[in-house]
C-alpha cells in the first residue's frame, strides 16, 4: 500500500502511451495539464514511458518541459503487454510514490490503469473532465470532476487518503501545451523486473491501420448524426455538409448500433469527447448521454424536428423542422456562404 | 468450463434526465426510475452459455447490490445459467469500483469455483470500465477487456481478439482467466417460457459480508478509496435561438448567425 510521504519531493506523473513508435496525443494533452496542477502543487512533473527503442519519443517528451522521463525499456515490451506493462509501471509507482497519476482514457488507458491502481492500491477516477488542486483543511488534494447519469450532474470524486491520486481523462478534453525549448529535463532508463508470470496474457498481435480519416476529436467541424437522419435514407447529404465544411461525420449510439458509423465517431458519454468550433446535429433529439460528448464545443447548430426535443436546450441555434427539408436548404447557405469568402 | 458471469442491474439510461438531486441533502434521488440489467452483461451471459454448450460445466451469475437486484440475477437463470449469486448487506453499500472488485473477488474465491470469468465491458450508469481489470488482478489472473471474438484452441487457451483505436488486438490468454466482452461479441438470446418458468427450482444464494471472510474496513464506502466529495446540476451555457418555418428561410438565418458569431 501506498501512503503519501511528506518527505520526499512530490511529483507529478503522466503516463505517456505509445504504439508503434508513436506518442498517443492524450498523453500530451495532460501534459498541459499536468504541468498546471505540479504548479499548484509545488510538485515535479514526470513522465512514465514503456516500450523498447523508445529513446526519441522520450526526448519528444521532455521537449513539452517534462523535467523526468522515466523510460523503462525491454524488447518483451515492445507491444502493449497489460500484466506486464502494469507489473512494472506499480513498481516504479511503490518505489517513487507521486502524488498523482494520470492516464489517458484510450483503449489500452482504460485497460491498464485500473490493473496498476489495484496493484497498489489505491483509486481511480474514470473519464475525468476537469482537474484541480483544492485545499480540504490544509491538504492540497485532488478534485476529479466526472460527468454522472448520463451528463447531467457533476461530480466530484477525491482520493483523500491514499496515494497516487489516478485519474483517465479521454483524447480531446484537454489541448497539447506548446512545446518549450531547452526544457533541460532528463530521461531515466528503467530496466524493468520481468517475470513469467506478467504474460500469462500475452498479446500476439497489433494490428493498427491508419486512421483512414482524421480522428473525430482533431476536426474544427464535426457533423453528428442522430435517428432522424433515417428519413434521409442515407448519409450522402450528411457528408455532403460534412465535407463542404471540412468537417467530421460522427453520430449518435443508435447510429453505431445500426452499424451507420463505426465506434471512433459516436459522440457521447461512452463514445468520443469533441469540443469542435461548431458542432451539427442531425436528427438527434438530445439524450443528455449524447450532448455530453459535444459540451465543449463553441456553437452548436441542432435540426430536429420535435420542437420538445432536449437538443434545444444544448444548441446556440435550433432549427425545428423536417431534415429532407431543412438539410438540403442548409448545404445551399453554406455553400453560398463559402463562395462569398 | 465453469464460468461466473458478474452483471449490475442498472438505471434504465432512457430514464437518466429525470434523475433530479434532493435540493436540501443533495443526494440523487431515483424513485421511480426503472431498473435493467445492464445490456452488455447480457452478451457476456450469452458469450458464458455458448462456451457451456460447447465444453459443459456451470455457469454461475453473480451480482453485489440492493435486495432488488435478484431481479436481474433472475433473468440471467432465465437466459440459462444454472446458479446465482447475489452479495446484499449494507456493509457493501457505499462501495466505489475497487472496493466492489475487491468484494466480487472475495466472493468468487469463496463461493463460485471457476475457470473463466466473464463481464460486461462497460455499465451504462458509470462506464468506468474498471471492475473488471480490478477483479483480474485481485483474482490474480490475466485478463483482457472490450473483447469482441473469442477463439477457444482448446479448453484452456483462448485467443481473443480486443478492439483499439483504429484496429485490434490479439491477446492470448490461459485459463483461468478474466475477459470483459462489448456487444459485436454476439447477440444476446431472449429467455424462452420454458427458461422463465425454469427460474424458480434454481438456486439463487444469497450472502452477506460475513461469510466472506474480508475484514469490514475492506468493503463498502469503508473500503473505497474514493469519495464523492460534491454533487451539482450541469448546464450547458448556449444562446438557445430557435428557428422554425419555411426551411430556406430558417437555413439562411442560421448561417447568417453562425457568420455574425464568428463561427464558420
Amino acid at each position: 500500500m501506498v501512503r503519501p510521504d511528506m518527505s520526499r519531493h512530490k511529483e507529478i506523473w503522466v503516463y505517456a502511451e505509445q504504439t508503434a513508435g508513436h506518442l498517443a496525443r492524450v498523453g500530451l494533452e495532460l501534459l498541459g495539464k499536468a504541468s498546471e496542477l505540479s504548479d499548484k502543487l509545488g510538485a515535479g512533473l514526470a513522465c512514465v514511458l514503456v516500450g523498447y527503442r523508445g529513446e526519441k519519443l522520450a526526448s519528444e517528451l521532455l521537449s513539452y518541459g517534462v523535467e523526468k522521463v522515466y523510460f523503462v525499456d525491454d524488447p518483451k515490451l515492445e507491444h502493449y503487454q497489460n500484466q506486464a506493462y502494469a507489473g512494472v509501471v506499480a513498481d516504479l509507482v511503490e518505489e517513487h510514490r507521486p502524488e498523482i497519476f494520470l492516464f489517458g482514457a484510450t483503449e489500452m488507458g482504460e485497460d491498464l490503469a485500473p490493473c496498476i491502481a489495484a496493484k497498489v492500491g489505491t483509486g481511480l477516477t474514470a473519464h475525468c473532465v476537469d482537474l484541480r488542486i483544492e485545499d480540504c483543511d490544509g491538504a492540497l488534494i485532488l478534485h476529479q470532476t466526472v460527468p454522472g447519469w448520463g451528463g447531467g450532474k457533476r461530480v466530484d470524486i477525491i482520493c483523500p487518503r491514499k496515494r497516487p491520486q489516478m485519474a483517465t481523462v479521454k483524447p480531446g478534453v484537454f489541448t497539447v501545451p506548446r512545446h518549450k525549448r531547452n526544457a533541460g529535463g532528463k530521461i531515466l532508463r528503467v530496466t524493468p523486473q520481468l517475470h513469467e508470470k506478467h504474460f500469462r496474457a500475452r498479446t500476439v498481435e497489433v494490428q493498427k491501420g491508419q486512421a483512414c480519416e482524421r480522428p473525430v476529436e482533431e476536426a474544427e467541424v464535426v457533423v453528428a448524426a442522430g435517428w432522424g437522419v433515417n428519413s434521409l435514407g442515407s448519409l450522402d447529404l450528411v457528408r455532403e455538409l460534412s465535407d463542404l465544411l471540412r468537417g467530421a461525420v460522427a453520430g449518435t449510439r443508435p447510429l453505431l448500433d445500426k452499424g451507420l458509423i463505426t465506434q471512433d465517431r459516436m459522440i457521447g458519454q461512452s463514445g468520443k469527447v469533441v469540443g469542435p468550433n461548431l458542432f451539427i446535429s442531425l436528427g438527434a433529439s438530445g439524450a443528455m448521454h449524447f450532448s455530453t460528448g459535444f459540451e465543449r464545443a463553441k456553437f452548436v447548430l441542432a435540426v430536429d424536428q420535435n420542437p420538445q426535443a432536449p437538443i434545444f436546450q444544448v444548441a446556440d441555434v435550433g432549427i425545428i423542422g423536417d431534415l429532407r427539408e431543412v438539410l438540403p436548404c442548409l448545404i445551399e447557405e453554406f455553400r453560398k456562404l463559402k463562395k462569398a469568402m | 468450463m465453469d464460468i461466473v458471469v458478474c452483471i449490475k442491474q442498472v438505471p434504465d439510461p432512457d430514464y437518466f434526465s429525470q434523475i433530479v438531486l434532493d435540493p436540501v441533502t443533495k443526494a440523487i434521488r431515483r424513485e421511480g426510475i426503472p431498473l435493467i440489467m445492464n445490456p452488455v452483461d447480457r452478451n457476456a451471459i450469452e458469450a458464458a452459455l455458448q462456451l457451456q454448450e460447447r465444453f459443459s460445466g456451470k455457469v454461475t451469475v453473480l451480482t453485489m447490490g440492493p435486495p432488488q437486484s435478484r431481479e436481474a440475477l433472475e433473468e440471467g437463470l432465465a437466459m440459462g445459467a444454472e446458479e446465482a449469486v447475489l452479495l446484499c448487506d449494507r456493509a457493501f453499500a457505499g462501495a466505489d469500483a475497487f472496493a466492489t472488485a475487491y468484494t466480487l473477488a472475495a466472493a468468487i474465491k469463496e463461493f463460485c469455483p471457476f475457470n473463466l470469468v466473464l463481464c460486461g465491458s462497460e455499465t451504462v450508469d458509470s462506464g468506468t470500465k474498471m471492475v473488471g481489470p480490478m477483479l483480474a488482478e485481485f483474482l490474480d489472473i490475466p485478463y483482457a477487456t472490450n473483447v469482441r471474438a473469442m477463439n477457444f484452441v482448446t479448453e484452456g487457451i483462448c485467443l481473443a481478439e480486443t478492439a483499439i483505436e483504429n484496429g485490434c488486438m490479439k491477446v492470448e490468454l490461459g485459463l483461468p482467466a478474466l475477459i470483459t466482452v462489448n456487444k459485436a461479441i454476439n447477440e444476446p438470446r431472449i429467455p424462452t417460457v420454458l427458461g422463465i418458468m425454469q427460474v424458480a427450482s434454481k438456486k439463487l444464494l444469497m450472502y452477506g459480508a460475513n461469510g466472506l471472510g474480508v475484514p469490514p474496513e475492506k468493503l463498502g464506502l469503508a473500503g473505497s478509496p474514493t469519495r464523492v466529495a460534491s454533487l451539482f446540476d450541469f448546464k450547458q451555457k448556449r444562446r438557445l435561438e430557435t428557428l422554425r418555418g419555411d426551411p430556406q428561410h430558417v437555413a439562411s438565418k442560421a448561417v447568417a448567425k453562425l457568420r455574425e458569431w464568428h463561427a464558420v
